[in-house]
């Protein structure tokens, strides 16, 4: 399962994705994280709306059967929502991880921040090199 | 990040061609995973697995007085076993502490087999090496012995129909030789699953025949490679220790639960007396299971704490248990919090989430779902 990264977002070395829209950022977890993470039993976001977060912050964990990893955000500014479906349904992130897992959203502090993070086709290099 | 290059066991080009990730796993390459830990965890359960253990350590004692070394090195007692028949024990050091946990096999009076973890192999190959010396003769077969788990309640029909009937109705503990898929090899019926099964010793270049004959007899029958994800998830359940993680050189057999492979009635062996010691005294502590109640999961190392906040103690192996359908763990905890029912606090990276100790092992292998394959 190695689904080409949507090109709609940007990417972190973190193996986060960032996609702007409506004032927000929305922020999840890549196809190549999950599958490194085998089946997901446990997502714990740690913010709520109105949190402020310093880009690369982390701010909460996942986790798999055999291993945790930390959240970080790949940009700074403040929470507004985070996807309280996850709580009980981890397994959405090895369903869907580019939508109905998305994580939290954030009002970057600067709108142009999210425009330095990788585009998806230098993160599919990027995660080609890293596997290698 | 060792430079040292991993041996890879005869399966590998088997393990990459059904799309295994491959990790380094105590000096060799391994396949972590096929199709996923949950649903390879759930086929050894509910059908059948096929596991490559060939990285375990082989060490083979022969000569009149092998026998004695054997016995001198293990808590278990080595005496009682006749010929075709295997025993788990400890392998235990002046102090008492556990140096392996292994099984050992009598091919026959004078020709034993001791299965030691891969993380210790060359711990073992010092220690029985060195006690073998003057006595017996001493090999380390590891690199020509593979060894092939087949696990799980269609594991025995999936044997017998490869050839190996006669060896489906060994009885738990016994091994003897059979050819297998076409191929020679030593069945025994051990395992580290909690499940029905067997494992196989066949000679290094023969595993892939076998490998691929089994799988492909059993492939009907729901038979998966399982990785070492499952193994860990699946010997969890079952309250088997893992070495390094519940048991180690700091840790007795008998605070690990470990008590019924210690005979110190047998005859001397090495730690008799401080095992002798230890058990006149009440245990400080114990290793007990614990479901975790909060929203966590437990992992090695992280401390368990009483409700008031004090450390009692430490987890030694925690996951969700895929079977059990909860996050479960073992650890250490101080004795007066080792009855069952007694709430404990994990602390998980600075979250106090609770739990509880509860009856292992966790999963039994149902006796009303009947031994598939017992009754053909």
């Amino acid at each position: 399962m190695s689904d080409n990264p949507p090109a709609d977002r940007r990417y972190t070395k973190e193996h986060e994705w960032a996609l702007p829209g409506g004032g927000e950022v929305t922020v999840g977890i890549t196809a190549f994280a999950v599958e490194q993470l085998g089946d997901v039993t446990l997502v714990n976001i740690d913010v709520k709306p109105g949190d402020e977060l310093a880009t690369g912050k982390a701010f909460g964990t996942i986790e798999s059967v055999k291993t945790l990893s930390d959240l970080y955000c790949p940009i700074g500014g403040k929470v507004v929502r985070v996807n309280g479906d996850l709580t009980g349904k981890p397994e959405l992130v090895n369903e869907d991880c580019y939508g109905k897992a998305w994580m939290i959203a954030i009002a970057p502090r600067d709108p142009k921040e999210v425009e330095g993070l990788m585009k998806h086709d230098a993160y599919a290099d990027f995660v080609k090199s890293a596997a290698h | 990040m060792t430079e040292t290059p991993l041996r890879r066991t005869s399966l590998h080009a088997e393990h990459v061609a059904l799309g295994a990730r491959m990790v380094p796993f105590a000096g060799w390459e391994m396949p972590v995973q096929y199709t996923g830990v949950v649903d390879e965890h759930v086929a050894v359960r509910t059908a059948a697995g096929i596991f490559d253990v060939s990285h375990m350590g082989e060490l083979r004692l022969r000569g009149e007085y092998a026998g004695h070394v054997v016995d001198y090195l293990t808590t278990n007692d080595a005496k009682k076993l006749v010929d075709g028949q295997a025993m788990y024990t400890c392998v235990c050091n002046e102090r008492g502490t556990i140096l392996d946990d292994v099984i050992v096999y009598r091919h026959g009076q004078e020709d034993w087999l001791v299965v030691c973890n891969a993380s210790n192999r060359d711990k073992m190959v010092a220690h029985f090496g060195r006690a073998a010396k003057d006595h017996c003769d001493f090999e380390d077969q590891t690199p020509c012995s593979a060894l092939v788990a087949l696990q799980g309640p269609r594991a025995l029909e999936i044997l017998a129909a490869t050839g190996g009937a006669d060896a489906a109705g060994l009885a738990s503990f016994r091994f003897r030789a059979a050819t297998v898929a076409g191929v020679g090899c030593v069945v025994s019926r051990t395992g580290y699953t909690g499940e029905d099964g067997v494992e196989i010793f066949c000679a290094w270049a023969d595993a892939p025949s076998l490998w691929r004959g089994l799988l492909a007899a059993g492939r009907g029958a729901g038979l998966k490679p399982i990785g070492l994800g499952a193994r860990d998830t699946l010997r969890l359940e079952a309250r088997l220790s893992l070495y390094g993680n519940d048991i180690d050189e700091t840790t007795d057999p008998l605070e690990a639960g470990l008590g019924w492979v210690v005979k110190l009635g047998k005859g001397d062996f090495i730690g008799r007396d401080a095992l002798q010691k230890i058990q006149s005294r009440p245990l400080a502590r114990k290793l007990v299971g614990f479901e975790v109640t909060g929203r966590g999961i437990a992992r090695h190392g992280y401390p368990l704490l009483d409700p008031d906040g004090t450390t009692i103690g430490v987890c030694t192996s925690g996951s969700p248990g895929p079977t059990v359908g909860k996050n479960i763990g073992l650890g250490y905890v101080a004795s007066a919090m080792a009855a069952v029912g007694t709430r404990l606090v994990v602390d998980c990276r600075g979250k106090s989430v609770d739990a509880v100790v509860v009856v292992t092992p966790f999963y039994k292998k149902g006796a009303s779902k009947g031994a598939a394959g017992a009754n053909p």
